[in-house]
């Protein structure tokens, strides 16, 4: 176990390359109730979420979700978020555990005197379970009538699971396919349990955090608080696919036009080991003789049979295929820009 | 669940000592907390090292672990099938050995635990 944002959380149960196989292969079945939930509701609820967020809410309709950051005037992620319309005056912000409270009061102050838009931190109303692996959809479709093959990407749907009520998202964080479950805590147990027996057959296993980050990082998804944070704006970080230029205004949006028309001086890049060894964050990276920047995220990626990481370096020398460096106890292991993601699930 | 023929620290190597040598590893219990070993850093043969020297470090998916030399004294082996194989330590870590040390003070090993006090260290 281990203390996360808050949060006690099982970092592994079975073994982090156990479950991350699993994952890749059949299914896992991770608790991520920790993750936070505001809501904003009212007839000016969508201009208020387009205000504060980066990417463009108003293409929502009822019933998807989206990935998008609530953003400083620097155009710096406060925090990044999944925005779910659930109904047209009415959005779920799915938060980071570390980052609710956070958001909550920036959201609140960013909102006051926005007209009639209510922001409700209702994390404790809501379990999460984190449903994710190609045997999936088999797996959660023997416990609900609702029709999972119509519930594409990035959309979601009420219904039952396992007797128990849900909200049934096709999201998630690994890189496969998979569902998150929202359901009410006192129902998370039963509906943990059904999933666990249903899907057992099928080669599903718990997943602890462990496998969450070695699964995410292989999908290049960003950790905020690692990968990014408030110093580090949408653009360096790779996410200017979801600034949406053209709503109109936000917070941070002019700070990042004006970083897109001078271009950005750093960005963060992944980067594959060819030195024996494994970068963790926080180790530092050089460029030549140089140090340039410090790794954000570096793990042993079970799926490729290598050690990958990301970090941020100069523009400049950020190209794929460069040669860098990183120091590992001493030594400089060489390392090399790769294209992101890392990984990339076969499409069936 | 400790082998009795051999003796530890409180930051969970083994060395098991004949004739002046001692072959090093890491106990079933460093392996349970590190998880999958992905890779083992050894040092060259000729290299000494003080009792409680870092000598190395071993990673596993979702940690890093450095390894201290349970005695003074000359690297004289070095386990390089682990180079390929690293995941021989997870499934036995008392048969696994890492290093070979030729002792230059067979004294240093007083201050070891036993197996009896090694379990209760970490129990």
């Amino acid at each position: 176990m281990t203390t996360f944002g808050g949060w006690e959380m099982p970092v592994q149960y079975s073994g982090v390359g156990d479950e991350h196989r699993a994952v890749r292969t059949a299914a896992g079945l991770f608790d991520v109730s920790h993750m936070g939930e505001i809501e904003i509701a009212g007839r000016d609820a969508l201009a208020a979420v387009q205000r504060i967020t980066s990417n463009d809410a108003a293409r929502l309709d009822v019933g998807q979700a989206q990935y998008s950051a609530l953003t400083t005037p620097a155009g710096t992620p406060v925090d990044d978020l999944l925005v779910y319309r659930l109904a047209p005056e009415h959005f779920l912000l799915v938060v980071n555990a570390a980052n609710t409270r956070k958001g909550r009061d920036w959201i609140t102050s960013a909102l006051e005197g926005a007209g009639d838009a209510v922001v409700v931190d209702t994390s404790r109303r809501y379990a999460l379970l984190a449903l994710q692996g190609p045997r999936s959809r088999e797996i959660l479709q023997a416990l609900t009538a609702v029709e999972l093959e119509a519930l594409r990407y990035y959309t979601f749907a009420t219904g039952e699971v396992a007797g128990v009520r849900a909200t049934i998202s096709r999201t998630g964080y690994t890189g496969e396919d998979g569902f998150e479950l929202f359901v009410a805590p006192q129902a998370a147990e039963a509906v943990w349990t059904a999933l666990l027996e249903a899907g057992a057959p099928a080669g599903l296993r718990p997943a602890g955090l462990g496998a969450r980050d070695s699964l995410r990082l292989e999908a290049s998804m960003r950790l905020h608080g690692q990968d990014m944070d408030e110093t580090t704006t949408l653009l360096e970080a790779g996410l200017g696919w979801i600034v949406a230029w053209d709503k109109g205004e936000f917070t941070g949006r002019e700070a990042l036009a004006a970083q897109r028309a001078a271009g950005v001086e750093r960005r963060l890049v992944g980067f594959e080991m060819l030195d024996p060894g494994i970068a963790r964050a926080g180790y530092d990276v050089y460029a030549g003789d140089e140090r340039v920047g410090r790794v954000t995220s570096g793990t042993w990626a079970p799926s490729l049979g290598k050690a990958i990481g990301m970090a941020y370096v100069p523009a400049a020398a950020g190209a794929v295929d460069t040669g860098i460096a990183v120091g590992i106890r001493g030594r400089r292991a060489q390392a090399r820009i790769v294209r992101m993601p890392f990984y990339r699930r076969p499409r069936s | 669940m400790y082998p009795a023929d051999r003796k530890y620290t409180k930051d969970h190597e083994w060395i098991r000592v004949a004739d002046g040598q001692g072959h090093v590893g890491i106990t079933g219990y460093a392996q349970e907390q590190l998880g999958d070993v992905v890779y083992v850093e050894l040092p060259a043969v000729g290299r000494t090292f003080a009792q409680g020297e870092q000598f190395g470090a071993v990673e596993s998916v979702k940690a890093v672990s450095d390894l201290y030399c349970p005695v003074s004294g000359e690297v004289v082996q070095v386990n390089e099938a682990l180079a390929d194989r690293p995941e021989t330590i997870n499934g036995d870590p008392h048969g696994t050995w890492l290093i070979v040390v030729k002792l230059s003070d067979p004294g240093e090993l007083d201050a070891l635990l036993d197996a009896g006090g090694y379990g209760a260290h970490v129990a």
